[in-house]
């Protein structure tokens, strides 16, 4: 895929009326379509954020401006605008946008592919755009021939007037169609007429990737290309002591070590003189800011912080005085460990800074971010500065941070030369930006009968915002730690507890723990589910109610939620007798518009500790499916993260730094430990919701109420590691 | 420099002896579909094939494959039946690992007489996809086999 698109040339050639190009521009307030062959008066200030050209040579290509990073983006953008425009599938070409304001995403106001957006905030845009195009195809074709239009079909881009068996292809029409004025409100097609939408579409991706040709930010190469790799303090907080520069710079190939804030790059024009530099500069470091921090010391620091007051996040009702009153009352503490993203490719970046431009190759997430700090660190206005866009080997979240950005411009601005910033997996595991570990604490009052009369909860967590937007935490409330825990004002999607709870209080508090914290795939939804399902499955419990029945009626007014529970409960055999030593459990969890239920099915083997995973039945309800070949995979993605977190994933750290440096010691779930997993597309909702991360928040608690209902035992605190099972075993 | 036989070409590169077989690969022959993911042979993603054997190249040196074939996935057949079950069961997503794991499970697949699609996803524990594509590598290795016995490749 060719990165180089930028808006100067999107202006360029549609000026020079090469065919026929429509744009659209999306903003908070709704969006505009343009015909790019217009006056230039009217392409000032507009700003698209996807655009497709039809060529004469019959061509359609697709320019698209969100990520992709295994997610499935590019190919379901180019279905809606190929269906829509009723174009041929292999006409269509799809190019990643460059790094501009047209590209921003309207559910998120800026470039950036996360919160399992980017197909759901661009669906009726794409439509509306494709089908304007197709109306102005068909009007050509029905002046060209001196018909009615309404004698006029497009159909596989070709426009046929049948009673004269005529036919026109849309490289053939592009030309006259441009002149055209573009439609305010072309029509859409209706859904049972769709041809690719809903249909399982192959990837446009796919066979480059096969091939071994798609380019990742780790395969770029610039002509003159150097090197970087950084020193790193050991410990967090940890600053220099002493170093041998001197050394470092005798090593064959090596340039100048640089200062950055994230340690000290050795820049080099190999990337093994840039090694063997920094094994050369031997820098030692202080001991850091909490020398003592380690997996125990983390855990007591965050139980400690529990019952520290914290801040009100939400209310409603009066749950103290519904718990005085109740007639039994469950209370329980959970803890969720660190984890990182370990993706496959190492986070990398290449950036070449020159006197008047600056252009930074990246396999990132958030385009307008690196735009902005690769333009303050080089000293451009961002206009001179191009990012391209590389595929991802992975993102989960991670490559939303712009930090490898920062890095790589440092060293190409000290060098003047392009430099590729390489990390090992090592430096990738030590230095990521982890899913927060968070302390949570329930007290839940039931009445005689066993129903919810009140719940109050606190949590505590590593901030998420403090980083990237301090300003948006209010009196000590981070809504992204959060997430999934309460509403949160200006977004289009629910995100609090769906459970009808009459009486309800919520308390939070910023752990002051020094880890990094950033998204990783679904946000805090992950931990924060695992925490709220489990302990629904206590209260059913407690009232001696099966945990499906438990639930239903606490969810009367969310329908999705309501089926997707019964859907994975009936495919999965909901309350069939299972083997001594198995257990089944579910869980549902509303979040980016998409309500999804797992039931997983479990053994636990009690002489050695080993819990098995052996089936996970999930129901999704995502609204209209663009892709379910796609939405199957995405799903299955997220439950194997989530199965990965539950069974086995956890930072080890020591001595105020992370300890955990490479699959060895920080291992994920592997080929075996995959159960089956069937995924069930129920289509209920009226609005479309995202499909790459709400696979993760109920696959944990699924699995741990599983165990408890092959046991007897609750476990709290994941992953359900040998050593844990059996110390619980043990304990019971 | 060093002479290195790789997908049927020979090339030479001005690296020393005990230079990493991975690196060379990449920056110097800019054969960049090997991919680096840990560097310590626990995840697969530098997978190729020495004298038809799968190997980590990240953890051999230039030195250990003179006068040895190497074939990476630029150098495997469009038509081999891995690469056509991978497309057709759309196993990819991020895709970043699966050069190694397509390099792995051809090489177990050419085996003679052809093993049993359980037989090698048994033989798959020591490769990781953090996508979780998993459940479609496992239906891609069917295929593979099924295809591969029919056309007794």
């Amino acid at each position: 895929m060719k990165t180089s698109m930028t808006r100067r040339t999107f202006l360029k050639s549609s000026l020079a009326a090469t065919g026929l190009t429509i744009a659209v521009s999306v903003s908070p307030f709704g969006y505009r379509l343009l015909n790019a062959s217009q006056s230039k008066e009217a392409l000032k200030g507009f700003k698209p954020n996807i655009w497709y050209e039809i060529a004469p040579n019959n061509a359609v290509t697709v320019f698209i401006g969100s990520s992709e990073m295994g997610q499935g983006t590019h190919t379901a953008l180019a279905t809606i605008i190929a269906d829509e425009l009723d174009a041929d599938w292999k006409q269509i070409k799809v190019r990643q946008g460059p790094a501009a304001k047209e590209y921003h995403n309207p559910l998120l106001g800026e470039q950036l592919t996360v919160a399992s957006a980017a197909v759901r905030g661009f669906y009726d845009p794409c439509r509306k755009a494709a089908a304007a195009g197709r109306s102005m195809l068909v009007k050509a074709a029905a002046a060209s021939w001196g018909v009615p239009e309404s004698e006029c079909d497009a159909t596989k881009g070709t426009v046929i007037h049948k009673k004269s068996s005529r036919k026109s292809t849309y490289g053939q029409l592009c030309l006259a169609a441009a002149k055209l004025e573009i439609p305010k409100e072309p029509a859409l097609k209706k859904e049972g007429d769709f041809r690719y939408i809903g249909k399982p579409m192959a990837r446009v991706d796919i066979p480059a990737k096969v091939k071994g040709t798609a380019v990742y930010g780790l395969d770029v190469s610039v002509p003159g290309m150097h090197y970087a790799v950084l020193a790193r303090p050991p410990a967090y907080g940890a600053k220099p002591v002493s170093k041998n520069e001197k050394a470092a710079l005798n090593v064959k190939g090596v340039v100048k070590v640089v200062e950055t804030p994230m340690g000290l790059a050795v820049c080099a024009k190999s990337l093994d003189a840039a090694w063997n530099g920094r094994k050369a500069l031997d820098v030692k470091w202080d001991k850091g800011a909490l020398p003592q921090m380690d997996n125990a010391f983390i855990e007591k620091t965050m139980m400690a912080e529990l019952d520290k007051p914290g801040s009100k996040a939400g209310e409603n009702g009066d749950a103290k005085k519904a718990l005085e009153g109740a007639a039994k009352k469950v209370k329980s503490t959970y803890f969720v460990p660190y984890v990182a993203h370990t993706l496959m490719e190492p986070i990398n970046c290449t950036a070449f800074v020159r006197k008047d431009q600056c252009d930074v190759w990246a396999p990132t997430q958030g385009q307008t971010g690196a735009q902005m700090l690769a333009s303050e660190v080089s000293g451009l206005p961002p206009e001179k500065v191009n990012i391209h866009t590389t595929y991802m080997g992975c993102g989960l979240g991670r490559r939303a941070a712009p930090d490898f950005v920062v890095e790589a411009v440092i060293a190409s601005k000290a060098t003047g030369k392009p430099v590729k910033v390489v990390w090992t997996r090592e430096e990738d595991i030590k230095y990521d930006f982890f899913r927060s570990a968070t302390c949570q604490r329930i007290e839940a009052g039931l009445d005689g009968q066993g129903q919810l009369t009140g719940w109050s909860h606190k949590a505590v967590a590593g901030s998420i915002l403090t980083p990237i937007n301090p300003k948006a935490i209010e009196n000590g409330v981070d809504i992204m730690s959060l997430w999934g825990l309460m509403d949160f004002p200006g977004s289009p999607d629910g995100n609090r507890i769906l459970y009808e709870i009459p009486n309800f209080y919520l308390e939070f508090l910023i752990s002051e723990l020094p880890v990094p914290v950033a998204p990783w795939r679904s946000v805090q939804n992950g931990p924060n589910a695992f925490v709220t399902e489990s302990f629904i499955d206590e209260l059913a419990h407690a009232a001696g109610k099966d945990p499906l029945e438990f639930r239903l009626p606490l969810l009367k007014e969310s329908k999705g939620a309501q089926r997707v529970l019964k859907v994975a409960a009936e495919k999965a055999g909901w309350g069939k007798p299972l083997p001594k030593g198995q257990g089944r459990g579910i869980a549902q969890h509303h979040c980016f518009g998409t309500d999804v239920a797992a039931v997983a099915e479990v053994s636990v083997n009690e002489k050695d500790g080993h819990v098995k995973v052996n089936r996970v039945v999930v129901a999704v309800d995502c609204g209209l499916a663009v892709n379910p070949l796609n939405v199957e995979g995405q799903i299955q993605g997220g439950v194997i993260n989530a199965l990965s977190t539950v069974l086995k994933e956890e930072v080890i750290f020591a001595n105020g730094g992370v300890k955990s440096a490479n699959f060895e010691d920080y291992d994920v779930l592997r080929m075996s430990e995959v159960p089956d997993i069937e995924v069930h597309i129920v289509k209920g909702n009226d609005k479309m919701g995202g499909i790459g991360e709400p696979g993760v928040p109920p696959t944990a608690p699924a699995v741990a109420n599983a165990f408890f209902n092959a046991t007897g035992i609750r476990i709290r605190r994941i992953p359900l590691t040998s050593k844990v099972v059996l110390e619980a075993l043990k304990k019971a | 420099m060093i002479s290195l036989n790789v997908n049927g070409k020979e090339y030479q590169a001005d690296v020393p002896a005990d230079a990493s077989l991975l690196w060379v690969l990449r920056d110097h022959l800019k054969l960049t579909g090997t991919k680096f993911g840990c560097g310590i042979g626990q995840c697969g993603s530098c997978t190729i094939h020495v004298d038809g054997k799968a190997e980590r190249s990240c953890g051999m040196t230039v030195d250990q494959v003179k006068g040895k074939k190497i074939t990476t996935i630029e150098g495997l057949a469009e038509d081999n039946p891995v690469k056509r079950a991978w497309i057709k069961e759309q196993v990819v997503q991020c895709g970043y690992c699966q050069p190694g794991i397509i390099m792995q499970v051809a090489a177990l697949v050419s085996q003679k007489p052809t093993p049993s699609a359980d037989q090698i996803i048994s033989k798959m524990d020591d490769v990781i996809c953090r996508c979780g594509t998993y459940p479609r590598i496992k239906k891609g290795i069917k295929t593979a086999v099924q295809m591969a016995r029919k056309e007794g490749k």
